[in-house]
């Protein structure tokens, strides 16, 4: 290519051509490396987003409250058995919501703010400490501490994805000055200036519509909310704590853009959550109730036991119907059916259910299992039979292949020392295929563990506060709950489900992990 | 005594019994051949765990049998014999009321709770119990006389020479034969109960009506007119194929011809891990992440296109959930169905069309287009009618993703509704199947497993007649 260059003009064209022929095919290996980080980026974006939303929601913040088990409160005269204390949910509540008043005794003006510090707990969260007391009588009278998770609006304040805020380290403030109306003056030279910025940056932001952002300033365990702000001085009404603690010292400015009448926690609360903080009584710990608790009403309380259970019960129905009925056709496909019309019918048909989409499947169940033969709905049993017909076509598929691979001079030679068709297939070609059986059966049911639609067709979506404790009773299963959970209003819940996500893909990780050792352990090529 | 016989758990005792009754009638039929071993002089026919298994089979089946009949009538005969002794007062009842005053009475008398309800209602649930009483204890009966005389009569044909194995291994095959046949009897099943339900909805709603009429409102009114269910689910069926076929065929292609086999050891896999998450998991992203992003991206479309005059109101209706959300992650959902069968089928052409492609001077992605495609190419369309019917069985996602109002609008940022997430939402309300609301969900269930069996056939078809050409 240095010295001739060809200059006639068909040459021209054809290297032209040519050049263009290459540049086609560099395209075309480009669309194709193209479609693969398509697909493999919105696996990554599905995977990160459920597993950041997830994180969050694997640890919560509870609130720690020092009380003195009353007797008169919590075990009364005519209600103290076990039994009673146990369920005395009122009384334990009143113990926590009269030991936050009397920590924040400005909520006792009037009842809007009384009402405000009995939300920052709920009250069926007092329950395991009822229960604990009632099987360990001797507390009674003693003084213990108390853990129960904070209000869902409160724990996702403090994670930092409920309200939008600044947060500006404000100048010293030199002097604090009651005025007449109850409020305070706070002055310092250039105290406010970053505040004022601040509030300026955040105003570009807003909707004109939209009032002035809400200044909470803090210092210590006091907040206070801070209006008339100007570089130097500011007009701060108290919200908790005393004013005496701005006095000499450089207080925290929060600048909260949503007003407090779009937000689901007041200017009152936030100041109240952040004393608690400051007093060290909020810690984040590990939220193992997403694993020991059941569903619940209140997100901060919700859990996945009953659903656990319940998947666990209706896969058990699953794989003691799917597993032996597919293994056993597969074996009759495979080994004992005589080329005919029949089976080739039934062949068809197994092929033909693999595809059914799997609400037809639930359709099928509730006119069949509930309508016509009366069991109950909701129940584990009736999913379990739901799911083992739509699993019985894969594990007949995966069965066959796993038969097939068994060489023919197994079969001849247990044929050959007078074995009989049936101790050759189960004696010999059985137990040779049984890994590839296994793992075929195993996805079939990591499938069926995984399947929502036909449930919820046969109730499977009401409800469920209890742990069921057989078959029969009513239930739910992890996918089904993470729909629920997904119907849910409330912010709190978009994490939890997330979490739940989590935990039923860490058991179908778990299964195919199995698939996986399954296969590399006995996996053999004949 | 009756009432208490009446609590019975009765399906643990019954798979208890059969166990039993299995077990002692094995061991018996053995002790029996291990003695004629001893005895005879002769040799035996068969092993003696074989005349064990003999007796068993006689011992269990009719049991089985029995203990099957139980379970279907048991309640059914409770039922109408107790409806026959109810007062005369009950007469007046309609048949649904009676049903669920039975079933009331079914729900005291198994939680043995009914003290507090009036004392009609617990006379009537101690008659229920002591009746179940009768024919649980009639059952039991039944049951010990049945395997009692199964083994009397087995062990008395045990002989030397009697070939017990022949008949347990005839006995074996037939019960595999029947394992087979459970499939034949899904689908039968699925077929039956789909026409039926769907014969009872179309004698209150004429099919054609139902086939072409365009308002659907079956939760509130009587509107059973599927077609904007059918436009809905067309519409989501095609985005998701305008994602997922581009995708999954290059990928496919990639991974077949480009790609180092390191490479592709390794994107298979994980491609495949698409397929396996679970929809609802789609469903939750699609609702949490995509639908707001294509909500936002609607408005600000709107906004610019308000801004430079091109339209003086709003184009797109960007509603929080939409079509065109529950499309793309269906699309996602489906690639890995369209890429690797894609896979099998072109890595199944024979490399001698490559190499004379190469040979004639063809770039590499020519031979791709021109000779592997076409090659293949009834294995990819095999692949994407899959695919297909894939999206239109596909439940969750639209659920979750796609919205509910019924309505025929070629904006893909509207909300459209689906037949899946029509049945889903008819059929988890509280009603009976009488209704023509639920049936009617049974009539849709109908047409989508006719549209996805047609579409699974064909694509069936092809590929056999494929594979018949190149192997």
């Amino acid at each position: 290519m240095t010295d001739t260059v060809r200059t006639s003009a068909p040459s021209a064209a054809a290297a032209k051509h040519l050049k263009r022929r290459r540049a086609a095919d560099g395209r075309f290996r480009y669309y194709g490396l193209t479609a693969i980080f398509v697909a493999l980026g919105a696996l990554a974006v599905l995977v990160l987003t459920i597993g950041t939303q997830a994180f969050s929601a694997a640890t919560y913040n509870v609130v720690k409250y020092e009380v003195t088990l009353d007797p008169a409160v919590i075990a009364p005269e005519g209600a103290n058995r076990p039994a009673d204390i146990s369920r005395n949910v009122e009384g334990f509540y009143s113990l926590v919501r009269d030991e936050l008043l009397t920590t924040f005794p400005e909520a006792e003006a009037d009842r809007v703010s009384r009402r405000e510090l009995s939300d920052f707990v709920t009250r069926l969260a007092v329950l395991p400490t009822a229960r604990l007391v009632a099987n360990n009588p001797e507390l009674v009278g003693n003084t213990i501490t108390l853990t129960a998770p904070l209000n869902d609006d409160l724990d996702l304040y403090l994670k930092g994805q409920g309200v939008k805020e600044r947060k500006i380290k404000a100048g010293t403030v030199s002097s604090v000055q009651g005025e007449e109306d109850g409020t305070f003056r706070l002055a310092g030279a250039e105290a406010f200036e970053a505040v004022v910025t601040g509030l300026a940056v955040a105003s570009v932001d807003r909707a004109e519509d939209a009032g002035q952002p809400d200044v909470l300033l803090t210092a210590g365990v006091s907040t206070g909310r801070l209006t008339d702000i100007d570089a130097g001085s500011a007009r701060m009404e108290l919200l908790t704590g005393r004013a005496q603690d701005f006095a000499q010292a450089r207080p925290t400015a929060r600048i909260i853009v949503s007003a407090e009448s779009e937000r689901t926690i007041s200017d009152r609360q936030i100041a109240w959550v952040l004393a608690l903080k400051e007093m060290g009584r909020v810690d984040r710990v590990p939220r193992w109730t997403l694993l020991t608790n059941s569903d619940s009403t209140y997100p901060e309380l919700a859990g996945g036991l009953a659903a656990i259970v319940g998947s666990l019960l209706t896969m058990l129905i699953t794989a003691l119907v799917a597993m032996p009925i597919g293994i056993l056709a597969a074996v009759y496909l495979e080994e004992f059916a005589p080329r005919n019309r029949l089976t080739e019918f039934i062949e068809v048909n197994i092929n033909n259910l693999a595809a059914v989409p799997s609400i037809v499947f639930g359709l099928l169940g509730a006119a069949l299992y509930i309508n016509f033969l009366g069991m109950p709905r909701s129940a584990p049993l009736v999913g379990g039979l739901v799911l083992a017909l739509m699993t019985f076509p894969v594990v007949i598929i995966a069965s066959r292949a796993a038969l097939k691979a068994v060489p023919p001079s197994v079969r001849s030679g247990a044929l050959a020392v007078g074995a009989s068709q049936m101790q050759t297939v189960f004696h010999h070609v059985v137990p040779l295929a049984a890994p590839g059986i296994l793992t075929g059966a195993i996805l079939g049911m990591a499938r069926a563990l995984g399947e929502t639609a036909p449930l919820l067709l046969i109730g499977m979506v009401a409800f469920v506060g209890d742990v069921p404790r057989s078959p029969t009773d009513e239930s739910t299963v992890m996918p089904v709950l993470i729909f629920s959970w997904s119907n849910n209003a409330e912010r709190a819940w978009e994490p939890l489900t997330s979490a739940m996500i989590v935990i039923l893909l860490a058991f179908l990780l778990v299964m195919n992990g199995l698939v996986v050792f399954l296969r590399r352990k006995y996996e053999r090529r004949w | 005594m009756l009432q208490q016989l009446g609590q019975l758990p009765m399906g643990w005792l019954l798979i208890a019994l059969i166990a039993v009754f299995g077990s002692a009638a094995f061991f018996m039929g053995r002790v029996r051949a291990e003695r004629l071993l001893v005895s005879t002089t002769s040799r035996m026919h068969s092993r003696p765990n074989y005349h064990g298994y003999y007796v068993a089979m006689w011992a269990t089946v009719p049991v089985v049998l029995v203990a099957m009949a139980y379970a279907i009538f048991a309640e059914d005969l409770t039922r109408s014999q107790l409806t026959r002794e109810l007062p005369s007062s009950f007469a007046r009842l309609s048949p649904v009321e009676l049903q669920s005053y039975l079933e009331s009475v079914r729900m005291a008398a198994g939680t043995a709770a009914s003290a507090g309800a009036d004392r009609v209602f617990q006379a009537i649930t101690n008659r229920y119990l002591e009746l179940r009483g009768l024919v649980n204890t009639g059952t039991l009966v039944l049951l010990g006389l049945l395997a009692a005389g199964g083994i009397f009569f087995a062990q008395r044909r045990l002989q030397p020479n009697f070939r017990a194995r022949a008949f347990v291994e005839n006995g074996m095959q037939f019960v595999l034969f029947l394992c087979a046949g459970v499939a034949v009897a899904t689908t039968a099943g699925i077929v039956l109960s789909l026409l039926y339900e769907s014969l009872l909805f179309f004698q209150k709603v004429s099919a054609w009506d139902f086939l072409t009429g365009t308002r659907w409102n079956a939760q509130t009114e009587a509107e059973f007119g599927a077609l904007p269910l059918f436009f809905g689910t067309f519409m989501i069926a095609l985005i998701a194929m305008l994602v997922a076929a581009p995708i999954g065929l290059f990928s496919a292609i990639f991974l077949s011809e480009y790609a180092s086999p390191r490479a592709r050891a390794w994107i298979k896999p994980i491609l495949e891990i698409l397929a396996g998450i679970p929809t609802v998991v789609y469903g939750f992203f699609a609702l949490l992440v995509v639908a707001p992003g294509i909500r936002t991206a609607a408005i600000w479309f709107n906004e610019t296109a308000i801004r430079f005059g091109l339209a003086s109101e709003p184009i797109l209706a960007a509603q929080p959930t939409s079509a065109l959300a529950a499309g793309l992650v269906m699309g996602i959902m489906v690639i890995p169905f369209v890429s690797s069968l894609s896979d099998d089928v072109i890595n199944a052409v024979p490399q001698t069309l490559r190499d004379a492609a190469y040979a004639l001077g063809a770039t590499k992605s020519e031979t791709v287009k021109q000779v592997v495609v076409p090659a293949a190419l009834p294995g990819i369309i095999a692949a994407l009618l899959l695919a297909v019917s894939r999206a239109i069985g596909e439940t969750m996602i639209v659920v979750m993703a796609a919205g509910k109002s019924a309505r025929i609008s070629m904006d893909p940022t509207s909300d459209l509704t689906t037949i899946t997430v029509q049945i889903v939402s008819l059929m988890t309300g509280e009603t009976g199947f009488d209704d023509p609301k639920t049936l009617s969900a049974f009539a849709l269930g109908l047409v989508l497993f006719i549209v996805t069996l047609a579409f699974n056939v064909v694509a069936l078809r092809v590929v056999k007649k494929y594979r018949e050409k190149y192997d």
